[in-house]
């Protein structure tokens, strides 16, 4: 009789137990190795995953439980960061963050956390340079039900920026010289060209100016010398992904380069941007969009003749494409657009804060008051999408205002290359506390020349885009132009350490990093507002 | 058959426990590593200058100079030496090891020991400056206190204008200033001698460029007058071709 009650009773735990194994299993494993590749015509070792670059596509259904175990083959310490995932913070693989030290050699970490999401994310290494290094793939989250995009083709178009030289020496080079891969810098022939232009006054006044402040007029990337991928592929290795006439192709495009904004166009083509960093938006038509480091947009485009198009995604120091076609059959190339002109840096693109500081009597003109940064080139009657044209799909839950602002200075010390979170390097900076609930203003004041794409781990933020509070859009990264402030709206709904950091690699790796606690502290405190999210493990 | 159950019941349950446990920690990386990886890094620079040339007199001139750093952003140990030989002999040899602190945007402290082994055997206590000045001048200033109590003072200037990315011209500047008279060194006191220079490099890459340098040298005051009476020329125009690393 008691042998009995207890099998009735074990049983019923497992039953229980096994529960959630009748939900379906989304499960995986990743082998990270230093292997042999060949992209760019000879052979290096480089971080593959699975024997490849970039890693396998990871395709899971959203209420999926996922399970991922990574083996790490290397002999240094390695992670993977889900980019863009509402997980549990301990599943997040940032080496130093929530109890997790990061994947030693030889060891097996799994990873397991619920598909609360749908969209396209990104999968990459939070170690050292290794996500430079090849450690990046993709992350597709297909909606249990019917999705709201509908498409007759779906293709992911990760791009990145391939080098020949391994991180750890890119990194030390920069350390070494920080213009040493700067290839365009202003000559004495510039000089003297600007003088015939603007004539000697105003050409000697420009040249005193950035001089007199140490800054380079030129600088849009700090690293060159790249082979700009898409999939994995070169230029001349063409991806190519197939559409019939009149079909609806989405292409989810995710940058995953380490240092290289892309200005993305698939001449002749409209693109429908229907997704942001994996999250609906509101569809809007247009010709070409800007996309950091980390960033993602989803567009559908309408291909409607049988010619080859070509997808050319262009650095902002124009220094090469990363070029794929959409195409009836293989083997086809479409035209390769000219090379758009390299832009120049302005005093708009200066902080005017510390510019007057500097310089109270300082001379300028309205053609100095325009962002060189953000002259992407766009031809007359173009559309190029904006922050500002981001609409959410849906309706925001959380629509309170902020209870306090926090200020968030990105800065620099470009001659020294080191960068800064509101003057601190992550070896130094104290931790952004929040308390669980609140509804807070991230202030984002770009002090320095470069724009930094900034990513919060583990929560979206919704950026303050001039659109009804409904609408804002949410990101997991921002754009921060050079000299410009940008806020977004963050309601601190999950428990933990979050890294947030410039996700230009080697910002990162020199210092622009810091740390968000987000801790429940009394009951009392959590606004009830805030615990209608309803997707805390707790 | 019961036994059975219990058995699938318990590895049901191990295997519902998430993974993550106490060892993954005891295991993973020390804080200072993870610092270590955003912004507490150890870099390094050296650049070294080596050259070959004439003087108008028609003596070989030979010079060396080797210098940089290995550190963090804010903490560096510099080593540093330079030196000159004419017609295959030694006219001065320096070593230098500084420690060099971060102390503004671009700015070092530095303080450490210069010894000399020629023109005689000197250490020096060594206080100074290294940084960057408005309009990029690479200016490097130091204060020299002798093991005889002898004090002095060295300027440096340098400036980058690039005539294409890779050919670049290179001025630079030099004064050496004494707050007394050395006779054992042939120096008189203040401004003892001063350098003016051009050099023209072409970077194959930043760490490997050719180069061709002319710099003129000039003895002054009391330096100048000890260098007739030895017989000495107190000026010299100097033309090499050299060879500048970076690693």
């Amino acid at each position: 009789m008691r042998t009995h009650h207890l099998t009735v009773m074990a049983l019923l735990m497992v039953g229980f137990l096994a529960a959630p194994a009748y939900a379906k299993t989304a499960e995986y494993t990743l082998t990270i190795d230093r292997t042999p590749v060949n992209i760019t015509g000879h052979e290096v070792k480089r971080v593959t995953v699975n024997g490849g670059i970039p890693a396998p596509t990871l395709r899971i259904t959203e209420g999926d439980d996922v399970i991922i175990h990574v083996t790490n083959k290397m002999d240094e310490a390695t992670s993977i960061h889900w980019h863009g995932l509402i997980i549990p913070g301990e599943m997040d693989g940032v080496p130093g963050f929530n109890g997790f030290g990061g994947i030693m050699p030889g060891e097996t970490f799994t990873y397991r956390f619920k598909a609360k999401q749908t969209g396209t994310y990104w999968y990459h290494a939070h170690s050292m340079g290794q996500e430079q290094d090849g450690l990046y793939g993709s992350l597709i989250f297909a909606p249990k039900g019917k999705d709201p995009i509908q498409a007759d083709r779906d293709y992911v178009v990760v791009l990145s920026d391939f080098s020949d030289e391994e991180s750890d020496d890119i990194m030390g080079n920069l350390k070494m010289s920080s213009d040493y891969y700067a290839t365009a810098r202003r000559t004495v022939g510039d000089f003297f060209h600007d003088t015939k232009e603007q004539g000697f006054n105003k050409a000697w006044m420009t040249a005193k100016m950035w001089g007199k402040m140490r800054m380079a007029q030129t600088d849009l990337a700090d690293v060159t010398g790249y082979t700009f991928l898409v999939n994995g592929k070169s230029p001349s290795q063409n991806w190519t992904g197939l559409f019939k006439q009149g079909e609806r192709v989405r292409l989810r495009f995710i940058n995953a380069s380490a240092m290289s904004f892309f200005d993305v166009r698939i001449p002749d083509l409209k693109m429908s941007v229907v997704q942001s960093d994996g999250q609906n938006v509101e569809p809007v038509k247009v010709d070409e969009f800007r996309f950091a480091p980390a960033e993602t947009y989803d567009v559908i485009v309408t291909p409607q003749e049988d010619k080859p198009y070509t997808i050319a995604a262009e650095p902002i120091d124009r220094t090469g494409f990363a070029i794929g076609t959409l195409a009836t059959s293989e083997g086809q190339h479409g035209e390769i657009p000219a090379q758009r002109p390299r832009a120049l840096l302005s005093m708009a693109d200066m902080n005017m804060e510390q510019m007057m500081k500097d310089d109270p009597d300082m001379e300028m003109s309205p053609a100095d008051m325009i962002s060189g940064w953000a002259k992407t080139g766009t031809p007359e009657g173009q559309k190029a999408l904006s922050y500002a044209d981001l609409r959410y799909a849906g309706v925001q839950k959380d629509q309170r205002q902020p209870e306090r602002t926090i200020d968030v200075r990105l800065g620099g010390n470009m001659e020294r290359y080191i960068w800064t979170i509101n003057g601190k390097k992550f070896s130094e900076a104290e931790p952004i506390r929040l308390k669980y609930g609140e509804r807070v203003r991230l202030k984002f004041t770009n002090e320095s020349m470069m724009a930094h794409p900034m990513h919060l781990h583990g929560m979206f933020v919704q950026l303050e885009n001039g659109q009804p509070a409904a609408k804002f859009p949410n990101k997991h990264t921002v754009i921060v132009p050079p000299g410009q402030s940008y806020s977004v709206l963050l309601t601190a709904d999950e428990v933990g350490e979050w890294a947030f950091h410039c996700h230009l690699l080697y910002h990162m790796m020199s210092g622009m990093m810091t740390k968000v606690v987000v801790a429940k502290l009394d009951a009392a405190d959590v606004p009830a507002t805030a615990s209608k999210g309803g997707h805390h493990a707790h | 058959m019961h036994i059975k159950t219990l058995m699938l019941a318990s590895c049901v349950m191990l295997l519902s426990t998430p993974v993550l446990a106490a060892d993954d920690m005891a295991t993973g990386m020390t804080p200072e590593e993870i610092q270590h990886e955003h912004g507490g890094g150890i870099f390094h620079m050296y650049r070294s200058e080596t050259d070959i040339g004439s003087s108008t007199y028609g003596n070989t001139i030979a010079s060396w100079d080797v210098k940089g750093y290995i550190g963090t952003d804010e903490n560096k140990v510099w080593l540093k030496t330079e030196g000159e030989s004419k017609d295959s002999k030694l006219e001065s040899a320096e070593f230098w090891a500084l420690y060099s602190r971060n102390i503004a945007m671009f700015w070092d402290a530095q303080a450490g020991i210069r010894y000399d082994n020629k023109p005689t055997s000197t250490t020096y206590l060594t206080l100074g400056f290294n940084g960057l000045t408005p309009y990029y001048f690479d200016t490097e200033v130091h204060l020299f206190i002798s093991n005889k109590g002898d004090v002095s003072a060295r300027l440096r200037e340098e400036n980058d204008f690039l005539l294409t990315q890779k050919l670049i011209l290179q001025p630079y500047l030099e004064f050496n200033i004494f707050a007394q008279e050395v006779l054992e060194q042939d120096v008189g006191r203040g401004l003892a001698d001063a350098k003016i220079g051009l050099q023209t490099r072409y970077e194959f890459t930043r760490k490997f460029a050719p180069y061709v340098d002319v710099h003129y040298g000039r003895k002054f005051g009391g330096t100048s007058s000890i260098a007739k009476s030895n017989g000495e020329d107190n000026d010299e125009l100097v033309g090499s071709v050299g060879l500048r690393l970076m690693f």
